[in-house]
C-alpha cells in the first residue's frame, strides 16, 4: 500500500505536517534580512547555547511526558543545582563566599556531586509516583516547593557570585575555533552529545522501548515483563541528573546564581517537548521533535528581541505560540476520524 | 411515507490505506430487528458511525423516514431518533446512573424563578421509571462505577430509551453478558420492537441471530452481500456469506499428544476472600486444557494470579516438579509462562505504538547487539515471520497496532508471547470479538502450539470452543474449582452443571 513519492510531494508533506516550523523559518528569513547582525555567528552561537541548555531540560522532562507522567520540579532542581555548584566553586579570594574556610574544590568533583544530588531528587520523584502512586503532577509540585525551599535555605535567598575562573571560562570556551572563525559554543557540543545519546537511548535500548510501551499502555507493559516500577524510577533520575547538568552549565554561564535561577523552566520545556510533538497522551515523542520545539522557542525570543520588542511582550507571543502549535498540531490526529 | 424507516445507499468511506467502505446498503424497516452481519474489519461497525454522524462518508444518501438527510454529529443522530449503544461502553464511572443517562440533556428548573438549575428529582425519578422499563432494578443514585459490565450496558440502553429512539444501534451488545443477562436484554428487544423501534443488532454469535433478528444484512470487505429474510436462514448460510467460501470445519483437526504432567498449581487461594479459593490443577505437556465457567466464576482472576497480575495469600505453583515463585508478570516470563490477557484493549495493546514494538516487547533481550544495542533488522524479522506465518493483515510493520481489526490485533499479540517461546501458554477468551474467519486461524494456530509440545491453558466462555477445543475442560464456579471433564465426554450440559454447582 506504500507509495513512492516525490521530491516535491515529501515537501509539501513536510510543510502540512509542520506548519509552526515553516511559520518560524519565513519569520526568521524576513527578520533576518531586514535586521542587521541577524544572520551572524555571534547571534548563532547566543542561540546555540542558549536553546543547548534548555534542550538538556527538555531531554530530561520527555522520559516523563512520553509515560504520560510530568515533572514540574524540572525548573527548582535547576535552580538548585545552580546555587550548589555556585557556592562549591567560589573563589578562595572572593570576599563574599558563602563558606571563607573551604578549600577551593575542583570543577568535576562539585560536578559530580550535583549531578548525583539531580539524580537524588529524581529517584525520590520517581518513588513518590510509581511506589505511592501518587499522580506525577502533584508529586512533583510537592517537590517543586520542597527544591525551592532547599535553595533559599541554602543560599539564604543570597545571590552567589565570585566563581573560579576555570569553571565559567569551561562553560563558556568554544571549540573548532580557528583563524578567524570564532568555533562552536562548547553548551552546543554538549546538547548534541546529549541529544544523540537520547536518541540512542529512545531507539535503541530497551530502556527507551520499555519508555514508550508504558507510555501506550502501563498495564499491558507490565503483563509483557516489563518492570514498570524500575523503568519510571530510572526515567525520573535520568531527568535529574539532565535538570542537575542544565544548572551546572547555566550558573558557569552567567556567571552568578540566585534561588530564584530556572523559575519556569520546566513549563518551557514541556511546552518545547509538546510543540515537538511528545504527546500528551503518552508513548508518542522524539529527540528531532523536542529539538525542533525547543528552537521554536528560543528562536522566538531572539526575533523579538531583534525586533526590538518590550521584553515583556515575550510571554504573551510564547503563550500563543504554545496554544497555536500545539492546536495545529493535534489537528493530525483529529482529522483522522 | 416510504416502508422503510432508514435507509442508507451508496455509502463509502475511506480510511488512509483502507477502504473502508465500498457502496454499502442499510435497509432498515420500523419495528424489526435487523442483525448486521459480517467478519471483523467487514465494515459493520464503520458503517453505523456513518450512521450515527461519528464518521463522515466520503460518499452515499441517507434516508430518514423517506426524506433524505445528512447527519453531521451524534447530537443531530440522538435528535432525529437515531442511538447508539457502543461496542465499547464508555461510561463516567464517578457519577451516578441517573447522570450517566441525562448526561448533556439534564431536567432544569428555575431557582426562585430565575437562575436555572438541574432539577435533580426529577432526574432520578425518571431514570427510576426508565430503569423499570428496561426491566433493572438498582439506584439510580448509585455511581456507574460500582455496577457491572452488563448492569452498565442496561444502563446505556435505558439512556437510548430515554431519547425516544426510532432507530437503536446495538454494536456487539452480549459479548460481556451471562446467559441471564442475555435473556434479559432479548426482552428488552422485544419490548422496544413492539413500539415500533428499528434494531441494529451486530453481533457474531450465531444462535442469537438467529433467534432474534427478523431481516439479517451480510457485508464483506466493506461491500454489501445481501440482505435475507431472518427465517430459514442456517448458520452455515450465514458464514458462507460473510467469509465468501465454504467452511467445512469450525475446528481444526487436533494432533497434539498429551505427555507428562509438566505444571501444577496446589491449594491457590486469593488475598481477596471472594476471589479464587483453594484451586489445584495440573497440566500436561502438549494439552489444551479448557477453562470454561460463567462470568464472575474467577477463571481470569485465577489466571492471573498464577502469572503474577494479581496477589495470592497462598498456594504453590510448580513447573516440572520445581516450585516458582511468582510475584509480578516478568517472574513468570521468566520462568516461560505466558498469558494472553483477556480485554485487548485494557491490557494487551500498545495502542499508540507500532506493530514491531508490539510484538517485540516482550522479548526485546533477544534482539540486543553487544548486549544494549536493539538490532532493528531483527526485530523486523521477528514481524515479517509473523505476519507470513499468522496471516496478519497490516500494511507495514510501522503501522499503529490500533488501526488494525480486533483479529491481526490477537494475532500481533500471540506472535508477541510466541516470540520468547513459552513452554505454558494461559489464553484468556482468545477468541473474544473476533470473526469467523480469524478465529479458525487463531484454532489451527493454537492446535499448532500443543502438537509441538506447548502446555496450553485457555479460558473461553464460548461452549462450542471449549468443547472443540480441549483436550480436558476445567469448571469453575463462584472462585473454585468444580469440576475436569475428559473433552471427548465434554457437553454443554455437564459443563453448565458444573459451572452452576453453588454452595
Amino acid at each position: 500500500m506504500k507509495t513512492k513519492k516525490s521530491v516535491p510531494q515529501r515537501i509539501l508533506a513536510y510543510i502540512k505536517g509542520n506548519p509552526i516550523v515553516v511559520i518560524l523559518t519565513i519569520v526568521c528569513l524576513i527578520v533576518g534580512f531586514n535586521v542587521e547582525n541577524f544572520f551572524s555567528w555571534g547571534n548563532f552561537n547566543n542561540l546555540a547555547s542558549n536553546t543547548a541548555v534548555r534542550f538538556l531540560i527538555a531531554l530530561g522532562v520527555s522520559g516523563c511526558l512520553i509515560t504520560k507522567g510530568t515533572d514540574l520540579s524540572a525548573g527548582r532542581q535547576v535552580g538548585l543545582a545552580a546555587c550548589i555548584a555556585g557556592v562549591l566553586l567560589q573563589r578562595a579570594d572572593y570576599s563574599g563566599r558563602m563558606f571563607p574556610n573551604m578549600p577551593e574544590m575542583n570543577m568535576w568533583v562539585v560536578l559530580l556531586i550535583v549531578l548525583i544530588m539531580g539524580g537524588c531528587i529524581g529517584g525520590i520523584n520517581g518513588l513518590i509516583i510509581s511506589k505511592l502512586n501518587v499522580p506525577p503532577f502533584i508529586a512533583t509540585l510537592g517537590t517543586q516547593t520542597i527544591v525551592y525551599g532547599i535553595a533559599l535555605v541554602f543560599t539564604d535567598a543570597q545571590p552567589i557570585g565570585g566563581f573560579q575562573k576555570s569553571y565559567t571560562q569551561f562553560v563558556n570556551g568554544k571549540l573548532f575555533a580557528v583563524g578567524n572563525f570564532p568555533g562552536f559554543s562548547f553548551l552546543l557540543i554538549i546538547a548534541m552529545i546529549f541529544g544523540f545519546l537520547f536518541w540512542f537511548i529512545y531507539n535503541k535500548m530497551t530502556h527507551g522501548k520499555y519508555m514508550y510501551a508504558i507510555g501506550g499502555n502501563e498495564v499491558a507493559a507490565e503483563v509483557s515483563g516489563v518492570n514498570t516500577v524500575a523503568s519510571k524510577i530510572l526515567i525520573y533520575v535520568t531527568a535529574g541528573i539532565m535538570y542537575a547538568l542544565a544548572g551546572f552549565l547555566l550558573a558557569g554561564k552567567a556567571g552568578g546564581a540566585t534561588s530564584a535561577l530556572g523559575n519556569g523552566y520546566e513549563l518551557e520545556a514541556i511546552a518545547g517537548c509538546t510543540i515537538g510533538g511528545v504527546s500528551t497522551t503518552g508513548g508518542i515523542g522524539t529527540v528531532s521533535g523536542i529539538l525542533v520545539g525547543v528552537l521554536v522557542f528560543e528562536l522566538l525570543k531572539i526575533v523579538l528581541q531583534f525586533l526590538g520588542v518590550n521584553p515583556y511582550y515575550n510571554y504573551i507571543v510564547q503563550g500563543l505560540v504554545i496554544v497555536v502549535a500545539v492546536a495545529l498540531d493535534i489537528r493530525k490526529y483529529v482529522a483522522k476520524k | 411515507m416510504s416502508e422503510f424507516r432508514l435507509e442508507m445507499r451508496g455509502i463509502c468511506k475511506s480510511f488512509p490505506g483502507v477502504k473502508a467502505l465500498d457502496h454499502a446498503q442499510l435497509r432498515l424497516r420500523p419495528g424489526t430487528v435487523h442483525a448486521l452481519m459480517g467478519e471483523n474489519g467487514a465494515g459493520k461497525s464503520t458503517l453505523m458511525k456513518c450512521m450515527f454522524g461519528i464518521y463522515k462518508m466520503d460518499e452515499g444518501e441517507l434516508y430518514f423516514e423517506g426524506k433524505k438527510v445528512e447527519i453531521h454529529d451524534p447530537m443531530e443522530a440522538l435528535h432525529m431518533g437515531i442511538a447508539m449503544v457502543h461496542q465499547e461502553l464508555q461510561p463516567i464511572p464517578a457519577r451516578t446512573v441517573g447522570e450517566n443517562i441525562f448526561l448533556g440533556r439534564y431536567p432544569m428548573k428555575k431557582l426562585l424563578g430565575l437562575i436555572p438549575t438541574v432539577d435533580h428529582k426529577k432526574m432520578y425519578d425518571d431514570t427510576a421509571e426508565l430503569l423499570k422499563k428496561v426491566r433493572m432494578e438498582f439506584n439510580p443514585k448509585q455511581m456507574l462505577g460500582e455496577l457491572s459490565v452488563s448492569q452498565m450496558q442496561s444502563v446505556e440502553i435505558a439512556k437510548a430509551v430515554s431519547a425516544n429512539c426510532k432507530v437503536l444501534i446495538l454494536d456487539e451488545p452480549t459479548s460481556s453478558l451471562t446467559h441471564n443477562e442475555v435473556e434479559a436484554l432479548f426482552r428488552i428487544i422485544e419490548d422496544l420492537k413492539a413500539d415500533g423501534v428499528s434494531i441494529v443488532y451486530i453481533s457474531h454469535k450465531m444462535d442469537e441471530i438467529l433467534r432474534i433478528s427478523d431481516e439479517v444484512t451480510i457485508m464483506r470487505d466493506g461491500q454489501y452481500v445481501g440482505t435475507w429474510d431472518a427465517k430459514g436462514l442456517t448458520t452455515d448460510f450465514i458464514i458462507t456469506k460473510m467469509v465468501g467460501r465454504e467452511l467445512t470445519n469450525l475446528f481444526p483437526k487436533r494432533e497434539n499428544v498429551p505427555g507428562e504432567v509438566v505444571f501444577e498449581v496446589d491449594n491457590f487461594t486469593s488475598i481477596n476472600p471472594k476471589s479464587f479459593r483453594n484451586a489445584s490443577f495440573q497440566l500436561r505437556k502438549g494439552e489444551i486444557l479448557g477453562v470454561g465457567g460463567l462470568v464472575g466464576a474467577q477463571r481470569t482472576e485465577l489466571m492471573e494470579g498464577i502469572f503474577g497480575i494479581r496477589s495470592h495469600s497462598s498456594g504453590v505453583i510448580k513447573y516440572k516438579g520445581k516450585e516458582l515463585k511468582i510475584n509480578r508478570p516478568k517472574d513468570a516470563i521468566d520462568q516461560g509462562i505466558a498469558m494472553l490477557t483477556e480485554d485487548r484493549r485494557a491490557s494487551g495493546i500498545l495502542g499508540v505504538l507500532s506493530i514491531a514494538d508490539n510484538i517485540s516487547v516482550a522479548s526485546l533481550k533477544q534482539y540486543l547487539d553487544y548486549g544494549f544495542c536493539i538490532n532493528d533488522k531483527k526485530v523486523e524479522n521477528l514481524v515479517q515471520e509473523n505476519v507470513a506465518k499468522m496471516n496478519i493483515k497490516t500494511p507495514s510493520s510501522k503501522t499503529q497496532i490500533q488501526s488494525l481489526s480486533g483479529g491481526n490485533q490477537q494475532k500481533v499479540l500471540i506472535g508477541r508471547w510466541l516470540a520468547n517461546d513459552p513452554d505454558v501458554l494461559i489464553l484468556d477468551e482468545p477468541t473474544r470479538g473476533i470473526d469467523v474467519g480469524a478465529k479458525y486461524e487463531i484454532y489451527c494456530i493454537i492446535a499448532d502450539l500443543a502438537k509441538q509440545g506447548k502446555s496450553i491453558i485457555m479460558i473461553s466462555s464460548e461452549m462450542a470452543e471449549l468443547i472443540g477445543m480441549s483436550d480436558r475442560v476445567m469448571v469453575m464456579c463462584d472462585g473454585k474449582v468444580t469440576g475436569f471433564i475428559d473433552g471427548k465426554d465434554a457437553s454443554q450440559e455437564n459443563i453448565m452443571e458444573l459451572a452452576t454447582k453453588f454452595d
